[in-house]
């Protein structure tokens, strides 16, 4: 088993470093010098020409990208132009609201996705499959805006039962029991849309594994056992049927992560994803850079975590 | 036939699959019995009802698309009768089955060991170091190497005959009076065939128990039977003690299958003899009348009763209508 967590692992440092190779040659394209937007447009153009040089601006460029690993390494990722604060202060806090936010979204989807596949794909055929059914198309159809206003607009309009904008109260006193109660709380309807949104390709592969795997011998040799019908399902059936969701439950989570780029906007939910999109309309490259490169790595570590998952549940796959 | 040995007594069995709204009998008219401490053989080619029967009696066909009519009786109790739940006490402590192919019946994800523990949870009352010691027992018994490196195994890491003890001792953990035993070597190299038939037999001799033994091979059966029941097209056409059933064959399909496969009274370079035609599929089986009489159409139609029973010519041994009376093998004249 560790050996597989090992080996997998390694295998990352490639992945990250053509990754780091990928966001920097983009980042080279993008137009501006490091002074853009801090530096007085008044000031002589051979005294910026000299800063540039200073700066490192016309080294080599693999000089430069080492500079920039460096520096990465070091949690450096330069500063914000628009904002005038360093990169790292801007992200972090709203990385940790995006990763809660995609957790809560995970564990809606599973939530959703794996009785409504287990008992589609056991009673195939029957009102609920055709409902589940049914379901599946809207759910995966259905443009995030549409779906995250129509739950802001029944729950948190109409009934009132959720704020709809925000990722923290304003008023609460930071740091006290309420206040993070109430930071779990804004999770949810974000959470629950996102969550839902998710749900259709889990809930349909799970369905079909169930029907294909309660033809197999083993199904049928657990029966001449004397195995009751519901532990034939939930331990049988589901442990095998589980195997390819089990190789995406890294996936659904950095996709979450990504994809909650639209809900974090809808809900004024302060994160990576609206910062993103922030970034990109005031052409705030260097977050945008940090930005790419961070979601290229939690994709990354998403199916890292894929595979470590896969390793636990299927044993074929481990490296003895 | 009933006595008071008799394990298991088929009476009149029916058993059809459903295509569309009607269903088709894959298995017609079956009674057959099975005692204590014996093998009982049926034979035949595929498709000819033999595993349907099987799983009929351990009651494993789906309710929704079969329709099973007459009698399985077990020690008095019709089984076909049961519901679910008390079907379900039964599998695996009085009947339990061993099936074909090892490795599909055989859970992947499941350790060796926690496949065989769950026998025992679901029909008795031993606690977990028990239950650790009756799998060491059966893992020993069923002649596996190592048992307590094996439980902890996963089934692809073993080999094809290893696999087949687990299964037979998944089988064998309740000591149940009734194994059926489907295709059992099948998908098995032949020198673990007969390993594996020895270790079966082996096992009936030690727990006395009753075994059905389902086969196409009739090399296994003149091995390991006390007695044949040869099936064709879903029905019972010869049965008899296998010394009998090899030496005296009566029905034209049984003579037939025996003179299809190779002996010593065969000289070299002599071409086998090949059954013509094939079994017709179930909705295209002739509900009337002796259904081998297409395969033998050199036998003059005066030969084949209209509506053909099995009947005892000999203590205990049966053949279906009076075609034997007339059949001859085509070229050769009448005995």
């Amino acid at each position: 088993m560790w050996k597989t967590v090992v080996r997998r692992l390694i295998i990352m440092i490639p992945q990250i470093i053509l990754l780091s190779m990928l966001v920097f040659t983009v980042a080279h394209f993008m137009p501006g010098d490091p002074f853009t937007g801090i530096i007085d447009p008044n000031v002589d153009a051979a005294r910026l020409e000299e800063l540039r040089r200073a700066a490192g601006y016309y080294d080599p460029l693999h000089v430069q990208y080492f500079r920039w690993v460096g520096n990465a390494l070091q949690g450096d990722f330069g500063r914000s132009f628009a904002q005038k604060v360093p990169v790292t202060t801007l992200i972090g806090a709203r990385a940790m609201n995006s990763i809660r936010l995609g957790i809560v979204s995970t564990v809606f989807t599973y939530a959703i996705a794996l009785p409504f596949g287990m008992l589609s794909g056991r009673y195939n055929n029957s009102w609920f499959d055709r409902f589940v059914m049914i379901y599946n198309y809207v759910s995966y159809a259905i443009p995030t805006f549409v779906l995250a206003l129509l739950f802001i607009y029944i729950f948190g309009y109409q009934l009132q039962w959720f704020p709809t904008r925000g990722s923290a109260s304003p008023v609460i006193p930071k740091g006290t029991a309420p206040y993070y109660w109430d930071m779990f709380y804004r999770l949810l309807l974000p959470g629950f849309t996102a969550g839902i949104l998710g749900t259709a390709t889990t809930t349909q592969t799970l369905r079909n594994e169930v029907i294909d795997a309660k033809t197999q011998d083993y199904v049928r040799t657990a029966r001449s056992k004397g195995v009751p019908e519901n532990v034939i399902y939930n331990k049988h059936i589901f442990r095998n049927a589980f195997l390819p969701i089990a190789s995406s439950i890294g996936f659904i989570f950095s996709g979450l992560l990504n994809g909650s780029v639209f809900i974090e906007r809808i809900f004024a939910f302060n994160g990576m994803g609206d910062l993103f999109i922030t970034s990109i309309t005031s052409r705030d490259y260097s977050v945008v850079i940090t930005l790419v490169l961070f979601y290229g790595v939690i994709s990354i570590i998403g199916s890292l975590v894929s595979d470590i998952v896969l390793s636990l549940v299927d044993p074929r796959i481990r490296i003895e | 036939m009933a006595t008071d040995n008799t394990l298991i007594e088929v009476n009149n069995l029916n058993v059809g699959f459903r295509f569309g709204d009607e269903y088709y009998n894959a298995v017609e008219d079956v009674s057959i019995s099975l005692a204590k401490n014996e093998i009982l053989a049926i034979v035949g080619e595929s498709g000819c009802g033999k595993s349907t029967l099987a799983t009929a009696i351990i009651g494993l066909h789906d309710p929704h698309n079969t329709r099973i009519e007459g009698e399985i009786l077990y020690n008095g109790l019709d089984l076909t009768k049961l519901n679910e739940k008390l079907y379900n006490r039964l599998r695996g402590n009085d009947i339990s089955m061993i099936f074909q192919d090892p490795l599909g019946s055989l859970n992947p994800v499941m350790t060796i060991y926690k496949q065989i523990e769950e026998s025992l949870i679901y029909h008795t009352k031993l606690n977990d170091k028990e239950r650790y010691d009756r799998v060491l027992e059966l893992l020993n018994q069923v002649g596996i190497p190592k048992p307590e490196r094996v439980m902890k195994q996963y089934p692809h890491e073993l080999s094809g005959g290893m696999r087949q003890r687990v299964v037979i001792a998944i089988a064998l953990a309740n000591k149940p009076p009734v194994i059926i035993a489907d295709e059992p070597t099948t998908a098995l190299d032949v020198t673990i065939q007969a390993q594996i038939l020895d270790l079966m037999k082996d096992i009936q001799e030690e727990t006395e128990s009753g075994i059905i033994l389902i086969t196409h091979d009739l090399g296994v059966v003149a091995e390991t039977a006390d007695r044949v029941a040869v099936m064709y097209a879903g029905q019972i056409v010869e049965e008899a003690p296998v010394d009998v059933l090899f030496t005296d064959p009566k029905h034209p399909y049984t003579r037939s299958l025996l003179n299809s496969i190779p002996n010593e009274l065969h000289e070299d370079g002599e071409e086998l003899h090949v059954i013509q035609g094939t079994v017709p599929s179930l909705q295209n089986l002739p509900r009337k009348g002796d259904r081998f009489r297409d395969r033998i159409p050199w036998i003059p139609d005066e030969a084949f009763d209209e509506d053909p029973i099995l009947h005892e010519i000999a203590p205990g041994h049966k053949v279906r209508g009076n075609s034997w009376k007339y059949f001859h093998f085509e070229g050769e004249e009448m005995e």
